[in-house]
Order: C-alpha cells, then structure tokens, then sequence
C-alpha cells in the first residue's frame, strides 16, 4: 500500500462520505462551533450530556477537507457514552491511533480541529452552562 | 518556423535545472507551483556560489579589492534590473527583500504625507501584500480604502474603476497579473485614469515580471513591484521601481547605514537614490543571484517566455475543461495560472493526492481570502506555469486529477 493510499484510506473516505451523527440537537446541552480560516475547515458539535456528565448524545455538522471532516465522523462514534472527564483527557496521540495514518505537519491541523471542537464544548459547558440536561431550542 | 510558436528548447532548459531531477515519493517531480516560487537554474546557483566563494566582502565603504567586486556586481544588478524593466537608470531600482516588502515600503512612506480623508484605491483581487498595508495605514491615518471590484468573468470591472478613481484618490494600487484568476489587468488604462485624477499608480508585478516583458515607461506606472524568486532569482531579494522625481521626495522607510550621506548629533542627510532606500547591509548574494537570473531570462528572451507560457495556460486550460465537475476560475484570457476547484473536494486532498503523484500545485487561499470570499470558495486549488513545465507535465496533472475523482468515488 502506498503513501497516499493509506493517508486516504477506505474507512477516512468512508467517513468522510458518509460522516456518522451527522446533524443537529435542537436541545442540545452544549453546541459550539470552530472555524480554521486558513484551511476554511469548519466544525458545529451538538452534545447532550446527562447528569452523570455523561455524552448521551452527539451530533456533527461541518464542511473541510476530508480528513477533518472523518476525523470528527469517528471522533463522534468514540464519544458517544463517554463521561467528559474521559474526553477531556484526549491527546492528539488518540486522534492518530484514530485515524491510523500517517500525517504531515499541515494535515494533523486539519485532523485535530474535531479534538479542539469537542473539547472546546466541553470548557464552555464547565465554564459557562454548568447545568447538564436538554437546553431550550437553538 | 512560424512566429507563433515557440523557439525555446524547452529540453535543453529543463538540463539547467537540477532539481528537476528530484523525485517525489519515488515519482518523477512535476513542477506546477511557479507562482508561488519558481525553481532555480545552476546559473543562479553558482553564482551566489562563486560569490561567497571568490568575492564576499560588504559593499559601498570598503577600500579593498574583495570590497570593490563585491560593489561592482551588487552595482550592475541594479543596472540589469533597470534595463530588464525599461527603467531610466539604476537610480530608480531599490533593492528589498521582496514584493510585500516594496509595497510596505510605499504603504509606509506615501501615506506619511497623507491627510484624513485621503482615498487609496486598491482591488478585491489583490494578495493581502498589496491589501493588508493599506488597510493597516488606513485605520491608522484615518484614510479611506476603496476597492475596485471584480465581475463575473475575474476580471477588474471597468465601471467600478471609474466610479473608485476619483479627485480626492491619491494613491491607486493593483496587481498588474492575479496569482489566483491569473487575470492581466489593464494596468496602463488605469495609470491613465489615476494620472488624470493627480494620483499615484502602483503595479505590483509580482506575477507579471517574471512571465511578459515589462516597460514600465510604455505602462507609465509610477511605482512598479516585484519579487526575484519567482523569476528563476534566489530568495531575500525583491525590487521596487519608482519615478525619480517621486523617490527623491519621499521618506526612506529605514534608517540606518548605508542609507546616510551625513550624520550629525541633531540630523542626517540622505544618500543619494538608490542607497537612500537601502538601509543597512544589504541581501548582496542575492542581489547578485538576481543579475544572474535577468542574464538566464534575458538569453531566452522575456517574449519567447511569454509566448511559451501562452501555449502552456492554454494546453492546460483545454484539459482540464475536459473534466467534468471541474471549476476553473478568472478569464479566458490570462497569465501562466489557472485555479479551479474538482466538485466539492477540498483543495488541499486534491494537493495531498496530487503531491503522492510528484505533482506540486497550490491549494488555499493565495494569501488572498478577500478574494475568496468574493468566489465564495474556502480555497482552490491552482496550478501555475514556466518556461521549463512540459505538455507531458500538464498531462499528468490530467490523470493524477482523474484519480483524485476515483478516489472520492466518482
């Protein structure tokens, strides 16, 4: 297998084709948005967290090339149950094992803005909403 | 042979060139990324080497035989670039460290004798070199920035020139050729207007030097900008050409040695032009890495080059049509770039697929995300031509394009 073919790899393609929850929580706990000017690579993340401070559930929205976009695809089917303790904890290390492909410098930018996203949400959340559970619509 | 087609051998050229022996994830290297730097013939590269090796020394005060060669050829570079481009005398070429910083240098010195309200005009296809710098100036000057808008072709649209130029406009600045639509724009039509309105011209020739012959006399800018590295020259040596009349009354935008005539305790006398704008030492190597770079274009001919470039943009153009789902942006007419998108791919796995082919293009913004948003395009992807690319090249930009398509399922 070559280069090239292990960067875009069936299962990245797949997902970036057919990019897991994708979509929208209308009551979601938290919803936050991230934006990469330079590569115009953009993120929505909708989670639900329940009292446990568990991802009850998650949804994604965005557009970008297609290793952010898979990147947030998988990342979302990683988180889903999860307590948030636990994503916070994630590194760029668990966003390579992940994806399993090698990356250029460049490219791991473009990997990491789902991990940013996600944990981006998660300060907003602990910061600023507090309170688990359905929010008002959005 | 007729008068249409080329007489560059463009085999023998390629030879000159070493790096295009390299190879790129064990494939042969395709060069297609000349607008952002071109590559550089052994000419440019043993001359720099022969620099450092025979003649370093700092220039200008040195009373030694190193010193005098060292001055001899930083000299005549400033001679070869005036002739390259039609100027007068050496006077009016200042050497920089590239484009962007020739265009700060007039950003800096020419809103300096600006009052509030003052109107600059510029364009929504310029690289944030000929875009930033005014507007930073603006905000801090309280000048107004205006912008000549583009149509739907890529090109500047004729009527929003006129409306933009107008009597309170002082400075007017646009890209002679866009290194993203690869649109030439009539810069010598809209140097007329600004004369006509008591303004100052600016060309920024960054893609435009290295591709057509320039006579900035014929165009009558005042102010021309250009960058040796795109230009078979090294890196850390641009070029800004101005009217003499003009340059004498400006400020210089450094201070420092080289750039004085006299120093006292409670003031300084400027040296004469060019030196006034030469603070400091200067990137001497590649000053002369430049001379060598004008000698390699000169030996071809700067029309023979154009022409070559022409069959290149157009071969390349016409293939690409060829695929569906392809968006080309800007003109039918234009320089030796093309940017286009393939569906809804993003440019940068077009480049990375590309890049495991040996093809190198660009992807993003260009350094222009105003125009982008004028395109409505996150990026694109953009390939760019010179005189050492091959049709065989373009052909396999062609199929690696095909496979980026088989790759995303279509």
């Amino acid at each position: 297998m070559d280069g090239i073919d292990s960067i875009y790899r069936e299962q990245i393609l797949d997902h970036y084709k057919n990019p897991r929850n994708f979509g929208k929580i209308m009551n979601a706990t938290v919803h936050h948005h991230e934006y990469n000017p330079l590569c115009g690579d953009e993120l929505e993340v909708y989670l639900l967290i329940d009292d446990d401070k568990n991802v009850a559930d998650v949804k994604i929205h965005g557009k970008g090339c297609a290793i952010s976009q898979a990147s947030a695809s998988m990342l979302t089917e990683k988180v889903k149950g999860k307590n948030i303790e636990e994503i916070k904890k994630m590194a760029k290390e668990d966003i390579l094992e992940m994806l399993g492909i090698p990356l250029s410098p460049v490219r791991l930018k473009c990997a990491l803005l789902s991990l940013d996203t996600f944990k981006n949400a998660i300060v907003i959340f602990e910061k600023y909403i507090k309170e688990p559970g359905v929010k008002g619509e959005r | 042979m007729s008068s249409n087609k080329t007489t560059l051998n463009t085999e023998q050229i390629r030879k000159d060139f070493p790096i295009l022996n390299r190879k790129i994830h064990g494939k042969q290297l395709v060069y297609l990324d000349n607008a952002a730097t071109s590559q550089k013939p052994r000419q440019v590269i043993e001359a720099i080497d022969d620099y450092y090796k025979n003649h370093n020394a700092n220039i200008h005060r040195s009373i030694h035989t190193l010193g005098e060669e060292a001055t001899e050829k930083y000299e005549e570079a400033h001679e070869k670039t005036a002739e390259f481009i039609n100027a007068d005398s050496y006077q009016n070429i200042i050497f920089t460290k590239n484009t962007t910083e020739s265009l700060n240098l007039l950003a800096y010195s020419l809103t300096s004798k600006l009052k509030k309200g003052d109107e600059i005009v510029i364009s929504q296809m310029e690289h944030h070199s000929n875009f930033v710098p005014w507007q930073q100036l603006a905000k801090q000057r309280d000048l107004k920035l205006k912008f000549i808008k583009i149509n739907e072709e890529g090109l500047l649209d004729a009527d929003s020139i006129n409306e933009n130029i107008t009597k309170k406009t002082k400075i007017v600045s646009v890209t002679h050729v866009s290194n993203v639509l690869g649109t030439i724009n009539p810069v010598k039509d809209i140097a007329k207007i600004t004369h006509e309105n008591n303004a100052l011209m600016i060309a920024d020739g960054a893609q435009s030097a290295p591709h057509m012959p320039i006579d900035v006399k014929n165009i009558d800018v005042d102010f021309y900008a250009f960058s040796g590295h795109k230009m078979l020259g090294p890196t850390g040596i641009g070029v800004l050409y101005g009217k003499r009349e003009l340059l004498e009354e400006m400020n210089p935008f450094l201070y420092g040695g080289e750039m004085i005539r006299e120093v006292k305790f409670d003031d300084t006398k400027f040296n004469d032009l060019p030196w006034k704008f030469e603070a400091g030492t200067m990137n001497i190597a590649e000053g002369i890495g430049l001379s060598a770079a004008i000698d390699y274009l000169n030996n071809i001919g700067m029309e023979q080059i154009q022409k070559r470039d022409n069959e290149l943009i157009d071969y390349a153009v016409k293939r690409l049509k060829e695929i569906k789902d392809l968006t080309i942006y800007g003109p039918e007419e234009r320089g030796a770039v093309v940017s286009f998108n393939l569906k809804s791919i993003h440019a940068h796995d077009v480049s990375q697929i590309l890049d495991s082919e040996g093809i190198a293009i660009r992807a993003g913004h260009h350094c222009c995300m105003p125009l982008m948003s004028v395109l409505k395009v996150p990026a694109t992807a953009r390939a760019s031509f010179y005189l050492y690319n091959t049709e065989k090249e373009i052909d396999k930009l062609i199929s690696a394009l095909h496979k980026v398509k088989k790759m995303f399922g279509d």
